[in-house]
C-alpha cells in the first residue's frame, strides 16, 4: 500500500509540468465557455448574467444558420473528394524509377501554409488571374468569371482548394495502409485469373477500409473546422456565401467582442459536431473500420 | 512480330503512361507553386501571363518586398515560436506519458480517459477562454501568450504513451535492480528507445507551428511580432494590388518550411505513416 502511495507521488511528479498546462489551457477552457455561454460578457465593465439569451439569439440569428448551412456543405463535398487521394496513393506505389521524387513532389501543398497556399489560389482565381486569362485565351469562357466574388461559385472555389491541399496528405497515409497489405494477396488474385479492377475492387479497397474510415473521419473534422483559407480570402462574402462557422464565431469574438454570443455559438457548433463525430465513430466502428486504432 | 516482343513494347508504353499521368498530377498539386516562383520574377505589364519564363527578368519584387517589411524579423518570430513550442512539447509529453505507460498509480486511468476525451471534442470553444487567461496574464501581445497555449498536445502524450509501451519491460526491471531512480530510466533508458516517436512529434509540430496562423491574430496586436503566415496576411492586405510584392513575399515565406521538409522528406513520410500506425 505505502508502495504505491511513493510510486503514484513520483508518477505525479513526471506529470505535473504537463498537467499544469493542459489544465489552464485545455480542461480549464472546456469547463469555462459553457458558463459563458450564459453572460453578456463585457471586456471592461461588469458581465450581465442573461440565461438563455444568447442561445435564443443564435436560434433566430439567420446568418448563424447560414454558416451552419455552408460547415455542412462543406463537409458533405470535401471529404468525399478527398476520397481521390486513394487512387492517387495507387498510383504512387508503384516500383518505378523516380517515383519518390514525384511522392515528395505531391506534398509540397500539405507542408506549405495554408495561408500561402490561400493567397496563391487567390490570384489563380482572380477575374485577371491565371485560370480566366487560360480560360479566355482557348474561347471556354467569353469573360472573366469572379470566382472568389461571385455567390454562385465562391463556396465551391474554397471547397476546391481545400480539398487540393489535402490530397497529399491522405495519400501518404493510404499508402501507409497499401504497403501494409501482403504482396501475396494481389499476387494469388491474380493467378486465378482477376482482372486488375477485380484485385482493386475485391482485395485493395476492402483491406483499406480502416484507413478509409480513419482518413474520412480526420477530413470531416477538418472540414468542420475549416477556417484560414475561408478567413484570407472571403471572410465569409460575398455577402454570407461563404460564411461558415467558425468564421462566424470568430468575428462574433474578435471583430464585435460579444464573447458570451461567440461561446454560445461554440457550444451549438460542439454539440452539433460531437454527435456528428459519434454518428461516424459508431456507423465507422460497427463496419470494424475504426476497431483497428 | 514474336510473344516476347510485344510484351516489351506494352510494358515501355505503359511505363510511357504512368509517367505522363505522373506528371500531369505533378501541374495540378506544384503548378501553382511553380507558376507563383515564375510571377515573382515578372514585372508588373506581364504578371498575369501563363508564360512561366520570367521576360524581363527582375528581383524588384524581392527587394521591394524586403524594404517593406523585413522578412528576416518575420522568421526569426516564426523560429521563436516553433522552436519553444517544439521543446516544450517534446519535454512536457515525453515527462508525462511515462508514467502513464509504465507505472501504476492511483488516478491512472482518470487522467488517460480525460485526455484521450479531449481529442474527440473540438478545440473551438477554447479559443475565447485562452484569450481572457492570456490577457489576465498579461501577455495579450507577446510571443510567449502565442507559445504556451499549445505547449503540450495531448496528440504527442497519447502517441508517446503507445510508444513507451513497446519497450520491454526486462530493461526497466534490470535497471531497478541495479538502483536506479525513475527520472534516471526515463532519461537513460526509455527516452533514448522511443526517438522515433519523438521525431514523428517534432515533424508533426514543426508543420502546425511554423504554420500558425489563427492563434497568433488573436494574441498579437503589433505586426512587427507576427509569425510567418500572419504576415503573410497582413503583406496581402497592404498590397492588394501589388501580385508582384505579394508572390515574392509568399515564395519567402514557403521557402524555409520546402527547404526543411526536402532535407527531412524521408522521416516526414514515415512519420505520417508511423503516426497511424502507432
Amino acid at each position: 500500500m505505502e508502495n504505491k502511495l511513493k510510486k503514484s507521488l513520483i508518477a505525479y511528479l513526471f506529470i505535473l509540468p504537463a498537467m499544469i498546462f493542459l489544465v489552464i489551457f485545455v480542461f480549464y477552457p472546456i469547463v469555462a465557455s459553457i458558463p459563458l455561454a450564459f453572460y453578456d460578457y463585457s471586456v471592461v465593465g461588469q458581465s450581465k448574467f442573461v440565461g438563455l439569451a444568447n442561445f435564443s439569439r443564435a436560434i433566430h440569428d439567420h446568418e448563424f444558420w447560414v454558416s451552419v448551412e455552408n460547415s455542412i456543405l462543406f463537409v458533405g463535398v470535401v471529404p468525399p473528394l478527398q476520397l481521390l487521394s486513394i487512387l492517387l496513393a495507387i498510383f504512387v506505389n508503384r516500383k518505378i524509377k523516380g517515383i519518390s521524387f514525384f511522392r515528395v513532389l505531391y506534398y509540397i501543398p500539405v507542408v506549405t501554409s495554408m495561408v500561402a497556399v490561400s493567397i496563391t489560389w487567390g490570384w489563380i482565381f482572380d477575374p485577371h488571374g491565371l485560370l480566366n486569362t487560360f480560360m479566355i485565351e482557348h474561347g471556354i469562357f467569353n469573360k472573366p468569371i469572379s470566382f472568389l466574388n461571385d455567390p454562385r461559385f465562391a463556396l465551391l472555389s474554397l471547397m476546391f482548394i481545400t480539398m487540393w491541399q489535402g490530397l497529399g496528405y491522405y495519400m501518404m497515409i493510404y499508402l501507409a495502409g497499401l504497403q501494409s497489405i501482403p504482396k501475396e494477396l494481389e499476387e494469388s488474385a491474380y493467378v486465378d485469373g482477376a482482372t486488375r479492377t477485380q484485385a482493386l475492387y475485391k482485395i485493395t479497397i476492402p483491406l483499406l477500409k480502416p484507413y478509409i474510415w480513419l482518413c474520412t473521419f480526420m477530413s470531416i473534422l477538418s472540414a468542420v473546422r475549416v477556417f484560414d483559407v475561408v478567413y484570407v480570402l472571403t471572410n465569409g462574402g460575398p455577402g454570407d456565401a461563404t460564411m461558415v462557422t467558425s468564421v462566424y464565431q470568430f468575428q462574433k469574438a474578435f471583430t464585435d467582442f460579444n464573447f458570451g454570443y461567440a461561446s454560445a455559438i461554440g457550444l451549438l457548433v460542439a454539440i452539433l459536431t460531437t454527435a456528428l463525430s459519434i454518428l461516424v465513430f459508431i456507423y465507422g466502428g460497427r463496419k470494424g473500420g475504426m476497431s483497428y486504432y | 512480330m514474336d510473344y516476347k516482343r510485344i510484351k516489351a513494347i506494352k510494358k515501355i508504353f505503359s511505363l510511357v503512361i504512368t509517367y505522363l499521368i505522373l506528371i500531369i498530377i505533378a501541374i495540378f498539386l506544384a503548378g501553382p507553386f511553380i507558376w507563383l516562383v515564375s510571377s515573382s520574377f515578372k514585372t508588373g505589364q506581364n504578371i498575369y501571363t501563363m508564360n512561366l519564363i520570367p521576360h524581363p527578368f527582375t528581383l524588384a519584387n524581392y527587394i521591394g518586398v524586403i524594404n517593406f517589411i523585413s522578412i528576416p524579423k518575420y522568421i526569426l518570430n516564426t523560429i521563436i515560436i516553433t522552436v519553444s513550442g517544439i521543446v516544450l512539447d517534446v519535454v512536457l509529453a515525453s515527462l508525462a506519458a511515462y508514467p502513464l505507460a509504465c507505472m501504476e498509480f492511483y488516478g491512472k486511468n482518470l487522467i488517460f480517459s480525460a485526455l484521450v476525451s479531449t481529442m474527440i471534442l473540438p478545440a473551438a470553444a477554447g479559443l475565447i477562454v485562452n484569450y481572457l487567461t492570456i490577457s489576465k496574464m498579461g501577455l495579450l501581445d507577446t510571443l510567449t501568450g502565442v507559445i504556451i497555449p499549445g505547449a503540450v498536445s495531448v496528440f504527442s502524450i497519447i502517441l508517446l504513451r503507445q510508444s513507451y509501451l513497446t519497450v520491454p519491460r526486462e530493461l526497466i526491471d534490470a535497471a531497478k535492480i541495479d538502483g536506479a531512480s525513475e527520472f534516471k530510466i526515463w532519461y537513460k533508458i526509455m527516452l533514448p528507445e522511443v526517438m522515433p516517436a519523438i521525431s514523428t512529434i517534432v515533424i508533426f509540430d514543426f508543420i502546425g507551428l511554423w504554420n500558425s496562423f489563427l492563434w497568433p491574430i488573436v494574441v498579437l496586436q503589433d505586426p512587427n511580432k507576427y509569425p510567418l503566415a500572419t504576415a503573410l496576411k497582413y503583406l496581402s492586405g497592404q498590397f492588394n494590388y501589388k501580385f508582384g510584392y505579394v508572390a515574392a513575399g509568399t515564395v519567402l515565406s514557403i521557402i524555409p518550411v520546402i527547404i526543411v521538409f526536402l532535407a527531412f522528406q524521408k522521416y516526414f513520410i514515415n512519420a505520417v505513416a508511423g503516426a497511424i500506425k502507432g
